[in-house]
């Protein structure tokens, strides 16, 4: 049940954020106010249809400028976004999440990734995203979107593709960047249908980011230990292959609320208020425990 | 403290978008999005 109203959120979110049909028809893109708003997940804004700004590239694009600055405008979006619901945006919100997760429906066999690429996706935001932006600029002192250029696939299949389609001067103007982007897209859906959400977990630089919400988020997951009977059932469908157990708020969780759905013995739950109602609960239960004491 | 953790964060992040607005950073960031990115469709 959960699970079916995740999807309904990941398929609305994805229409909304990109439901500018009419860039898709004429090879263009939206250039309305709302550009200046930030998406929550990745989404790239060069999509024809999207209304909004992918926060990676704006971060990028800033950093690049002239005044080589970190962008305060995106960095407390982004702190505000992590700091309601940690990852919360990977595994509801975020476009490019879902287009793995349907890949990964496909029948193959499939492969657990090892644990230590998850610390890949902090290189890539602090080397390709904030790094080489500011330091390697051009003789104006300009830099580049290292991250968007050579490495997003994102911005392959959500604006490359659909454009050099649609648009003859873009197709013209393809090289041997354009394949090169091609081939990463290429591999990452491959991966995609053997593993679960490869990229979220090993390169995505936003998920690196809410990934350091997660502890300290509002939205929060937690376990029971007394109903906990560690079978083992919610790390054998956690999507990113964690044991919620040994940590609930794990930065690599992307709160998809499957764990929650699948334990027997119901000792998972996830929402804005699970600490503090069980808070509530203890101090309900000591103030009954008082009472009875004084009786 | 986890709890205090979660309230300095939603401070420090509204007031960091607020000074970002103040920078100038919007108008920036709509610059940049409202023209095709060569480099993200990889033609730059």
């Amino acid at each position: 049940m959960a699970n079916s109203k995740r999807r309904i959120v990941q398929i609305a979110s994805t229409i909304l954020g990109n439901g500018y049909f009419e860039g898709f028809a004429k090879g263009t893109i939206y250039r309305g106010k709302l550009k200046s708003v930030c998406f929550p997940g990745l989404n790239c804004y060069s999509c024809p249809g999207a209304y909004t700004s992918c926060p990676i590239g704006s971060l990028q694009s800033v950093a690049a400028g002239l005044k080589h600055q970190i962008s305060l405008y995106v960095i407390g979006f982004l702190m505000l976004i992590g700091t309601i619901g940690g990852r919360f945006v990977c595994g509801w919100l975020c476009p490019f999440g879902f287009f793995q997760e349907l890949l990964y429906k496909i029948p193959s066999k499939k492969f657990r990734m090892p644990k230590f690429l998850n610390a890949f996706k902090y290189f890539f935001l602090a080397v390709f995203v904030l790094l080489l932006p500011a330091l390697f600029t051009n003789e104006v002192g300009i830099g580049l979107p290292y991250f968007c250029k050579y490495i997003c696939p994102a911005g392959t299949l959500e604006a490359g593709i659909p454009l050099t389609i649609s648009n003859i001067a873009l197709r013209g103007a393809i090289g041997i960047l354009y394949y090169w982007k091609l081939i990463l897209l290429g591999v990452t859906i491959i991966l995609s249908i053997l593993i679960s959400r490869p990229f979220c977990r090993a390169v995505c630089p936003l998920g690196a980011i809410y990934s350091l919400f997660n502890p300290i988020s509002f939205y929060k997951m937690n376990v029971d230990s007394k109903k906990c009977i560690k079978c083992d059932i919610c790390n054998k469908n956690c999507p990113v292959d964690i044991k919620i157990y040994e940590n609930a708020n794990n930065p690599e969780c992307v709160r998809c609320g499957k764990c929650v759905e699948k334990c027997p013995t119901k000792a998972i739950e996830s929402g804005f208020n699970v600490n503090d109602r069980r808070m509530n609960n203890e101090k309900t239960f000591n103030n009954n425990c008082s009472v009875n004491n004084r009786n | 403290m986890k709890g205090k953790v979660k309230y300095m964060m939603l401070v420090i992040s509204i007031s960091f978008i607020v000074a970002g607005i103040y920078r100038g950073e919007v108008a920036e960031v709509l610059k940049k999005a409202i023209n095709i990115c060569l480099e993200c469709i990889g033609i730059g």
